[in-house]
């Protein structure tokens, strides 16, 4: 990565009368103009005016500011930063579908709708599900789906009081926010000191305003949560249904199935576990699985197969109605259908018990300088809460911005919420031990560097093209457009 | 007369009006403000709900009402310098609500007890 | 060897690195999870497949689509994808980063969005911009939830029936389920029944208003004094608008929108069979904190150099759980990149021209099918921008029409219904083009 700041808006390159298109000479006789005043902009929208060759400068210089999983190690916890193939990007960029509108009659994109058909198979079968829809946009809208699967059928049964969604206290913002958003109420479990759900807890919250238990699994300090058949047993006993986020289920490739489990729906992020690129923020996409049963459930439209063995879409009643434009971020999926069959089978089962093996190696050779509140084995991500010495007063936060000195991207940092130090950590199985080695050096280093010199830590970053922003003057006065810096400057 | 909710709010009571506002722990603890979301004048609230929210950089807290009554003033100053919540909490008080129910106050909590709600979350 | 050029792991390594961790076994790092829950048989999956076996497998499957010229819109529409857009989205820098987090090494993903935010205020009008949002529909959506949670008690919503079905579905579901009243304003000769609205205004507590501009057929409807109306019942008046063509219509901040929302799919993205796309939505500051989804905010370093940070972060869901003004954790990043490069290639100009093409085009094959005597424009005396709804003559149908087209290689448009099709044209199809399908019309043999 560059070490300087490229500083330039587009908008600082514009200069009137240039321009970057390339549009077909204009044969027609009927002209935009003729449309009335009353509908008519006064005033041409402010955009920058650049050619071309400015244009792909100014984006390839800023994109030099930015740090991505090609650039190096991203050891972001719960996020599954791993290697995104390049093949995927490049199946998923064919003309063959570039210009396919959704719309179209079902028997002229049938290609399309096979790689809808195959993925949803795929997935099923490693969730242990009866069928996917890929229609949610991303991990909370499947969460959001995945819960309103839920409402449906407990409204199907005339089960119309269960109201609340158990989530237990280690979780996620995003499944209290998910759950609030389907119009639940929520009911924090709380959990052990091991990270673990507090079965006893949890049966005392249970009752029949329960809708379902929203977990994840291995959870988000990285620890398999081994009563999740008595947890099961119980929700199920009370008439709840069991939720899986699958914002880890990396380790569990080739080791167990959400299905077997006893859960009943789940969400699978693609841009996680299936090796999608998060294109820094999205596009993504959150598939929701569901167990025999709740298929009538899912939203509309939906893929199906025919009876002479083509693909349809249809919309059914008993659908808890439509949650996006149409069947979702289809070029994701060309990249995840490609992503499982360029593993095969076999590998997609090593990808668990590797990225587990990354998980462990890491822990075990930082646990004597950071303090590990829960002893491994961890699965995919562990959590350390800080520094063993505490006595220098550098914080994870300060441990999080010097590893961006050496290079790499800081782990996710304070959460989870049970501990106040939280650096979890996530190393996928796409990063050779010798990328890990340089990462235990460099927080090695960084520990020891807290003892001999906190305040270099503690100033840290001091490598990277911009230094630490005021984030508080930019939530006192929002500056979000170029327009407003314009008018900072007049004033 | 002062009074506490262990949400951390304070109702100065002068006649039948409450000035409410977030306490000296609260503001301490949020950290910098920067923002305020108040509701409007001759809105109506309600005792133990949410009547706006208060948000530094890193968190944001509803604004739970310590009496029920009617807004009849908001805390302009605070639009656009919200960190006056800072420099001085129970003088830059947030609403003042007429109250529909001044025997609502025999369920506020003293200074004296909850300076020990402060205490214990301290620990 | 590894096992797969994915994982760099030889043999060696997982010997010495499963020593380091005290363990004999890969299995052994599994001992917590119960036997009963392990995998009983291997996956059923395929066997793996090489490079140029995927490329084969993947070719197969796109021989099974047809590629058609794309009279087809319905608020998807297809325009051309500059190649400097392919280019600049798979620098890797952009394309395998997460979240901007880290603003210290994401200030190329943090510039991006805050051009992309002021581009999207200058063709609104608005104030400001989120960093982008799902789709057009879930956007649509959102801005309901926006209305519902800025009125407090209210969760009355009206919405126009001339917003597109699709978008409107999606909204129907947010609502049933965040227990929100929406009541449809009826349509009234193609557009939004205003002495309707008023009357339901009328019945008090509504805390939105959604429109569609322009409508689901293609139709400019006038908005002139609604946002009064709303505004003097405390309503938000939320206009779904298509983005491309807001580069020749008045704005909907003219029209006194308070939030304005939709699809950005207008803006060059390839039609890729529904996705991805983008879903935008602006406000003006009076409603900022209470906009859902990612801000970026400009601010500076400690050195006093200007950077870009994600700001307004207090009202998300990492930190507000279920408090949060909405869900959502993300943002469409790619694709409003995307946007952002699009938009800095055509300019104010290039969208005008794109504009005037699919109009000039759209009355070229109006004037066409009108001599057939066959297809008309149903709603002539309305304006309308690059798509219009087009009655078939009796006994002529709707289907016979779209399988007509269909047999010579045009997605003749979208049936609305059984003889009613909405038709739109881009910069993508020539005048040769629209020739072509008015003679298919011609020779449809009764």
């Amino acid at each position: 990565m560059n070490r300087r700041l490229y500083d330039k808006l587009i908008f600082e390159h514009s200069r009137s009368g240039r321009h970057g298109y390339s549009l077909p000479a204009n044969r027609f006789d009927r002209h935009i103009d003729e449309l009335p005043e009353s509908c008519s902009r006064k005033d041409a929208p402010a955009l920058p005016e650049v050619d071309e060759p400015t244009v792909v400068r100014h984006y390839t210089n800023s994109s030099t500011n930015n740090f991505g999983v090609d650039t190096g190690f991203y050891p972001l916890g719960s996020c599954t930063m791993k290697y995104n193939p390049k093949i995927n990007d490049a199946l998923a960029a064919s003309p063959s579908i570039a210009r396919l509108h959704p719309l179209q009659p079902a028997d002229s994109v049938q290609g399309a709708l096979s790689v809808y058909w195959e993925l949803q198979k795929a997935l099923s079968e490693i969730g242990g599900m009866a069928e996917f829809t890929l229609n949610p946009f991303a991990g909370a809208h499947g969460e959001l789906t995945g819960l309103l699967v839920i409402k449906a059928y407990h409204l199907s049964r005339q089960d119309a009081g269960r109201n609340v969604v158990l989530v237990p206290d280690s979780a996620h913002g995003t499944n209290p926010a998910s759950a609030a958003v389907a119009g639940f109420k929520v009911v924090e479990v709380k959990s052990l000191p091991d990270g673990t759900v507090d079965v006893e807890d949890l049966r005392g919250k249970l009752n029949d305003s329960v809708a379902a238990m929203m977990m994840t699994n291995p959870n988000t300090v990285g620890m398999f949560e081994k009563n999740i058949p008595e947890i099961a047993r119980i929700v199920h006993e009370a008439g709840g249904l069991m939720y899986y986020d699958g914002a880890n289920l990396n380790p569990m490739l080739g080791i167990a199935r959400p299905g077997d489990m006893g859960f009943d729906v789940m969400h699978i992020n693609l841009h996680k576990t299936f090796s999608t690129p998060h294109g820094g923020g999205g596009p993504g996409a959150g598939p929701v699985g569901v167990r025999k049963g709740l298929e009538p459930f899912l939203p509309n439209p939906r893929v199906v197969k025919n009876a002479d063995g083509t693909l349809g879409v249809v919309c059914e009643d008993t659908s808890l109605g439509r949650i996006s434009g149409w069947l979702g971020n289809f070029t994701i999926y060309v990249r995840a259908l490609a992503y499982i069959l360029g593993l095969g089978g076999v590998n997609v089962a090593k990808v668990g018990p590797l990225a587990t093996l990354n998980a462990n190696y890491v822990l075990n050779r930082l646990k004597d300088v950071y303090e590990l509140p829960i002893p491994g084995p961890c699965k995919h991500e562990f959590v350390f809460d800080g520094l063993k010495d505490k006595s220098t007063g550098v914080t994870t936060l300060n441990v999080a911005k010097r590893l961006l000195d050496f290079g790499f991207h800081a782990p996710t940092i304070y959460f989870p919420l049970l501990f106040h130090e939280s650096l979890m950590i996530e190393p996928t199985e796409t990063e050779s031990r010798e990328t890990l080695d340089s990462f235990i050096d460099a927080m090695r280093k960084i520990a020891a560097e807290a003892i001999s010199d906190p305040e270099t830590v503690k100033e840290a970053p001091h490598d990277t093209p911009v230094s630490h922003p005021d984030d508080t003057e930019a939530a006192l006065h929002p500056v979000t457009s170029w327009q407003d810096l314009c008018a900072a400057q007049n004033s | 007369m002062l009074y506490y909710l262990p949400t951390h709010e304070y109702a100065r009571i002068e006649g039948n009006i409450a000035t409410i506002g977030i306490s000296e722990f609260a503001a301490h603890q949020l950290g910098n403000v920067v923002y305020v979301d108040m509701p409007e004048e001759d809105d109506e609230v309600t005792k133990g709900e949410d009547f706006g929210a208060i948000e530094s950089v890193k968190a944001a807290s509803d604004l739970f009402s310590p009496v029920s009554g009617t807004v009849v003033e908001v805390n302009e100053a605070l639009v656009d310098n919200p960190r006056l919540v800072n420099e001085d909490p129970m003088n830059n008080w947030i609403i003042k609500v007429e109250m529909s129910d001044p025997s609502e106050l025999e369920e506020l909590l003293s200074p004296e007890a909850y300076e020990k709600v402060c205490e214990a979350e301290k620990h | 060897m590894s096992a797969h050029r994915y994982f760099p792991h030889t043999p060696e390594d997982v010997t010495d690195m499963l020593a380091a961790c005290g363990a004999s076994s890969l299995d052994d790092l599994y001992s917590d999870v119960p036997a009963e829950l392990r995998l009983r048989k291997p996956y059923e999956l395929p066997e793996e497949m090489s490079e140029s076996q995927l490329r084969d497998y993947f070719d197969k499957l796109g021989s099974l689509n047809r590629r058609m010229v794309c009279f087809a819109g319905a608020g998807y529409y297809d325009h051309y994808t500059p190649a400097v857009v392919d280019a600049i989205l798979s620098r890797s820098e952009f394309l395998t980063a997460y979240t901007p987090y880290q603003p210290e090494i994401s200030q190329g993903t943090l510039q991006y969005i805050f051009e992309y935010q002021s581009m999207m205020c200058a063709l609104t009008g608005m104030e400001i911009s989120n960093a982008s949002m799902y789709d057009g529909a879930t956007a649509t959506a959102e801005a309901m939830i926006m209305a519902v949670n800025s009125a407090r008690k209210k969760r009355r919503i009206l919405i126009s029936a001339t917003v597109n079905p699709a978008v409107a579905e999606v909204v129907s579901t947010y609502a049933r389920y965040h227990d929100v009243t929406l009541e449809v304003i009826p349509e009234h000769e193609g557009v939004t029944d205003r002495a309707e609205f008023e009357a339901m205004m009328g019945a008090g507590d509504v805390a939105g208003v959604i429109v569609a501009y322009p409508n689901y057929y293609g139709i400019v409807e006038s908005y002139d004094g609604w946002a009064d109306i709303c505004h003097a019942a405390k309503a938000l008046f939320i206009m779904n608008c298509q983005a491309s063509t807001l580069g020749v219509l008045r704005t909907p901040a003219s029209l006194g929108a308070d939030i304005v929302c939709g699809d950005a799919q207008s803006l060059g993205m390839p039609l890729n069979y529904g996705g991805p796309y983008l879903g935008y939505m602006c406000t003006t500051k009076a409603l900022m904190r209470k906009l859902p989804g990612r801000v970026v905010g400009a601010t500076t370093d400690r050195n006093g150099q200007r950077v870009f940070v994600l700001t307004l972060q207090a009202r998300e869901q990492h930190i507000r759980r279920e408090k949060a003004t909405s869900n959502i954790c993300s943002n469409q990043g790619l694709m409003a990149l995307h946007t952002a490069v699009y938009l800095s290639l055509m300019g104010a100009e290039g969208l005008r021209k794109i504009n005037d093409l699919g109009y000039g085009g759209l009355r070229y094959l109006a004037d066409g099918l009108a001599a057939t005597g066959r297809m008309r424009l149903k709603y002539p005396e309305r304006p309308f921008v690059n798509e219009a709804l087009f009655r078939v003559a009796d006994p002529l149908t709707a289907d016979m029409v779209l399988e007509a087209t269909a047999a010579q290689g045009i997605l003749g448009g979208v049936k609305v219904d059984e003889c009613e099709i909405l038709i739109a044209v881009t910069e993508m199809q020539s005048k040769e083009d629209i020739d072509r399908y008015v003679s298919i019309v011609k020779n449809i043999k009764l």
